[in-house]
């Protein structure tokens, strides 16, 4: 039965891998074409290998013609993808007709994008690891660029400013996008105040990174004069971008608690409060860290805010209160755009620099998709 | 949600104080991001009003305030387009791959794997777009100036490095692609079952399929997918500030070494050096960015309405 979903209609497998008895729904009215040998009059089909076939002469063949006017791996692989799609619906239109011709071009045209959408991840990820991995070495993540000039020198002060700015940003975000999520879930009885709560933490979300540097320079420049350069500055402009990002995450998994928790809570005559603090969220407590660590894992890479409210410097800065302080993403920036003279040694830094960033992002990615794995509640999605 | 109406509508007993404080604290907190917004407003305002006085040397030769950010606001524009034009399809590629032509064991990984577009940092993205993308490009560029001069997008002459606003674009374009695939595959995966095999159960192709149930369901989605992802490109910073050679011309050659520059990437270049009325004329330019990203949002939100909000 499956093998005749597969074979005469590949979308069978969508229906047929989720629930078992729908397959047997589906099956006997799409039989007309597939029951070939059951019924003598069927309209003829491509065998099940025509694709894989079609592939092979059309990647060999364009090899061929590759190797002869030498071009590179992108146009070979951009003539064979041409050939496939010419091929195989033109060969379906004269074994089989118009209809399945066209809905195996865009088949065709559907992988296509998806392959076109992973070159530049497969890319940039390999260009990163090939160009940072020999920078990448004791001495580089625990010297600061104080006093270097051309080679040697580290990225230990952008680490520790990255880390600190996305701390304080993180204290700042999550008592405020956690208390405001328990507002719309909790108290708010999707009031005026909420749903307009709710809309402008989704329009929120849409802010420019930049605009929120600038408004965190605005509202330093009041207090501390032109030109300031603050940790803090960054910080705060980080935490414009990430309170959206923790609102929604955390209303999401509020969401997701049962109200027969908070009923036996509230019979027993605990108070709504503590009901929340005790009873919710807990329970949401697994899903709320992985949305907070995604949350910062999406800051954490904000370049554009810290360029223009924390500055750069060469030397280490604790203080996120005085002082210009040194970030990995604008490390980055810096060392690549102005790398000194000579340039290479600047170069190697900011791939370096990048391949640590990339790590980070994704550790916190993989962090929090295993926390939110490993303790979700089983109820809902 | 009527549960807790019914909570908070029953005859309230006692109100302890704990209640009271608790409550008042979530309210505040609410209050608070809703004061930020407007504080973002306000201190854009307040700051990038005194840029209405600037003269032409802060200017950078403009005689006005409106003659500096109209170039620039053409550049984000002309970006931002062309990266939801390329990023569109694909998005849509992969969204339906991962909805629909994937075997189910694979569609979970699959999307997984491009999330992980998402998160690498927009700076990363420069540094790839400048010394990888832009060099990269340039045979094609060459081809384009060559074949389809004629045409006024590729007059060309070709930029050697590639550090054009079409490689801005193609840059553009692969970032905000996760955000465009996220609500869409969501979306087309919300398609009633039903529809799609009923639509089976008339002999329609997969194709046709996807054309009468999926399609007509998701068009609000899809539509506001787009814009969400047309704001992001509005608004994204270092990958364009890293990746143009911009001179700040008005100009549709999509191949040349002269390209408008953006607003966003504007500010990230000239902020750090800028001094007195500059600053104030980058804060004004980025108060017209906040508004246009702005009502992009809220004309996206708007149209798909609170229904698929779960989409980041």
């Amino acid at each position: 039965m499956s093998s005749h979903l597969e074979t005469n209609r590949p979308s069978g497998s969508t229906e047929e891998s989720s629930v078992p008895e729908q397959a047997s729904v589906t099956a006997p009215v799409t039989d007309p074409a597939g029951a070939s040998h059951r019924m003598a009059m069927h309209r003829p089909r491509l065998p099940r290998w025509a694709p894989w076939l079609v592939a092979a002469v059309a990647g060999a063949l364009s090899a061929l013609v590759a190797l002869t006017f030498g071009w590179n791996v992108a146009g070979w692989a951009i003539l064979a993808v041409v050939l496939y799609a010419v091929v195989l619906p033109g060969w379906s239109r004269l074994v089989e007709n118009a209809r399945t011709a066209k809905d195996r071009l865009v088949t065709t045209l559907v992988w296509c994008a998806f392959a076109v959408a992973l070159v530049p991840l497969v890319a940039l990820v390999t260009k990163v690891l090939v160009e940072g991995l020999p920078v990448i070495s004791g001495d580089f993540l625990t010297f600061s660029m104080r006093n270097v000039i051309g080679e040697g020198g580290g990225i230990y002060h952008a680490i520790l400013g990255t880390l600190l700015i996305t701390l304080a940003a993180t204290v700042i975000s999550v008592p405020v996008g956690l208390m405001a999520a328990i507002y719309l879930t909790e108290y708010g009885d999707n009031g005026r105040t909420a749903r307009t709560l709710t809309f402008l933490v989704d329009v929120m979300t849409g802010i420019p990174s930049i605009v929120a540097g600038l408004f965190a320079y605005a509202l330093f420049v009041l207090f501390f004069g032109e030109g300031v350069r603050l940790g803090i500055g960054g910080a705060v402009a980080l935490s414009l971008l990430m309170i959206p990002i923790v609102v929604r995450a955390c209303e999401e998994m509020l969401k997701l608690v049962p109200h027969d928790l908070r009923e036996a809570s509230y019979a027993l005559g605990v108070p709504k409060w503590r009901t929340i603090t005790k009873v919710v969220l807990p329970t949401s407590l697994a899903g709320i860290i992985t949305g907070i660590t995604l949350a910062v894992a999406r800051v954490i890479g904000e370049t554009a805010p810290l360029l223009i409210i924390a500055g750069s410097t060469d030397s280490v800065n604790m203080n996120l209160f005085a002082e210009r302080m040194m970030t990995l993403p604008v490390f980055i920036y810096y060392s690549y755009t102005q790398p000194g003279v000579p340039a290479e040694f600047g170069q190697e830094r900011a791939w370096g620099a990048a391949l640590v960033l990339i790590v980070i992002v994704m550790t916190l990615n993989l962090l929090a998709r295993a926390v939110g794995r490993h303790f979700a509640p089983k109820s809902g999605r | 949600v009527t549960a807790s109406t019914a909570v908070t509508n029953r005859p309230r007993g006692k109100q302890r104080p704990g209640d009271r404080v608790f409550a008042g604290a979530t309210r505040a907190a609410g209050y608070v991001i809703l004061v930020a917004l407007a504080g973002v407003a306000v201190f854009l305002i307040v700051e990038g009003l005194p840029a209405l006085g600037a003269d032409e040397k802060t200017l950078s030769g403009a005689s006005n305030l409106a003659a500096y950010v109209w170039p620039l606001l053409f550049g984000t524009l002309l970006a931002a387009l062309l990266a939801v034009l390329i990023a569109t399809p694909l998005a849509l590629g992969v969204a339906l791959v991962i909805s629909h032509f994937a075997p189910r064991r694979l569609a979970g990984p699959l999307g997984y794997v491009v999330d992980l577009l998402a998160a690498i940092p927009s700076v990363v993205y420069g540094l790839w777009g400048l010394a990888f993308l832009g060099p990269r490009l340039f045979p094609v560029y060459d081809w384009f100036a060559e074949h389809l001069g004629f045409v006024p997008l590729f007059a060309g002459p070709a930029s050697a490095t590639g550090r054009t606003i079409l490689t801005a674009a193609i840059v553009l374009a692969i970032m905000i692609l996760p955000i465009i695939t996220a609500i869409t595959r969501e979306i087309f995966a919300q398609t009633p079952r039903l529809h799609e095999e009923a639509a089976l159960a008339l002999g329609a192709t997969r194709w046709e399929m996807l054309r009468l149930a999926v399609f007509p369901y998701a068009r609000s989605g899809i539509v506001s997918a787009v814009m969400l992802g047309l704001g992001r490109a509005l608004g994204e910073t270092m990958a364009v500030a890293m990746v143009l050679s911009a001179s700040g011309v008005i100009s549709l050659n999509l191949i040349s070494s002269t390209n408008p520059s953006t607003i966003a990437a504007n500010i990230a270049l000239g902020f750090p050096e800028a001094t007195g009325l500059r600053v104030n004329a980058l804060i004004a330019s980025g108060l017209v960015l906040f508004v246009v990203t702005f009502v992009v949002n809220f004309a996206a939100r708007s149209i798909v309405g609170r229904r698929d909000r779960r989409m980041a």
